[in-house]
């Protein structure tokens, strides 16, 4: 058997037959009734526009502190702090060790 | 002069008054979409039950995404694509994996195929059984396959409304409307390797 002429076949099959567009009495009235029953305020839609629309200025902001940190001219001294700072807080631990043992 | 009352308002009117918190403007847009999208959701659903939920649940689920309609293309567009996506998730939602033997045909399909077998040009269209023969081997296919058969071959649409419709874009379109015609092939061959191959 043919199998694309079956295939071709049954589309036009398909095609020849479409669904009917009725529509069951007053269908309407029940969508209106289900739309009066729920709280027009959706608190979970308004929840997510609202961190929607907080997305992009937090972008912004994220994108000029980072643009102030990156361009900004590190002071010598200030440098030197942190990296001063980083050194100590990452040998504390060794350090207290050597002095308990 | 007509009376303001008769006056027929258009979509947007009716979309700006609903926005504005005015429900009731939401029914004369059901009334003119809602035989649309009853046809729509009967070409995937096949108890009237199920239908009338998928179309509710598109009427609302338009009713609650109205602020996302931005007006840039027709009322109807939006809502048949929002539809479409309803249909889809539904043919997810009861998605079946029954394999479909020849002991499923009934005897008028039977008497069809047996007919198409002698004499493929012959063999009627039009025919109750051939009607039933393709809801079946649909019921058998993929949702997304379905989707893409009932949307390209069926509807006759084009790729571009297909990609419109669904959100898919046009080249997963055409692979998954590939993919759709082989699978509905294998279905076929299954259905008849007992009888005519």
């Amino acid at each position: 058997m043919n199998m694309a002429e079956l295939q071709k076949k049954l589309f036009a099959a398909a095609r020849s037959n479409p669904p009917s567009d009725d529509v069951p009495y007053a269908f309407e009235e029940r969508i209106l009734a289900q739309l009066a029953a729920k709280p027009a305020f959706d608190i979970l839609a308004a929840w997510n526009r609202t961190l929607w629309q907080a997305a992009a200025p937090c972008v912004a902001v994220m994108l000029l502190l980072g643009a102030w940190t990156r361009f900004a001219q590190p002071t010598d001294s200030s440098r030197e702090t942190l990296a001063g700072d980083l050194e100590r807080s990452l040998y504390l631990p060794f350090d207290n060790s050597t002095e308990t043992w | 002069m007509p009376d303001s009352a008769t006056v027929e308002r258009t979509d947007a009117e009716l979309i700006a008054a609903v926005r504005g918190g005015d429900t009731a403007s939401f029914e004369p847009l059901l009334r003119k979409y809602q035989p649309r999208v009853f046809a729509t959701a009967r070409r995937y659903a096949r108890r009237e039950s199920e239908v009338e939920d998928i179309v509710q649940e598109v009427f609302l689920k338009a009713f609650y995404k109205l602020d996302s309609f931005r007006g840039d293309a027709p009322f109807e567009h939006w809502l048949m694509r929002l539809a479409v996506r309803t249909c889809y998730d539904f043919l997810r939602a009861h998605q079946r994996n029954r394999e479909m033997s020849f002991a499923d045909v009934t005897d008028e399909q039977t008497d069809w195929l047996d007919h198409f077998a002698a004499n493929p040009a012959d063999a009627s269209e039009n025919a109750a059984a051939a009607r039933e023969l393709v809801e079946k081997v649909l019921a058998q296919l993929s949702p997304a396959a379905r989707l893409v058969i009932t949307l390209l071959e069926i509807e006759d649409r084009s790729v571009k409304e297909v990609a419109a419709l669904t959100g898919w874009s046009v080249p997963v379109v055409k692979i998954r409307a590939f993919r759709a015609r082989a699978q509905m092939r294998k279905c076929l061959e299954k259905l008849t390797r007992g009888k005519y191959l």
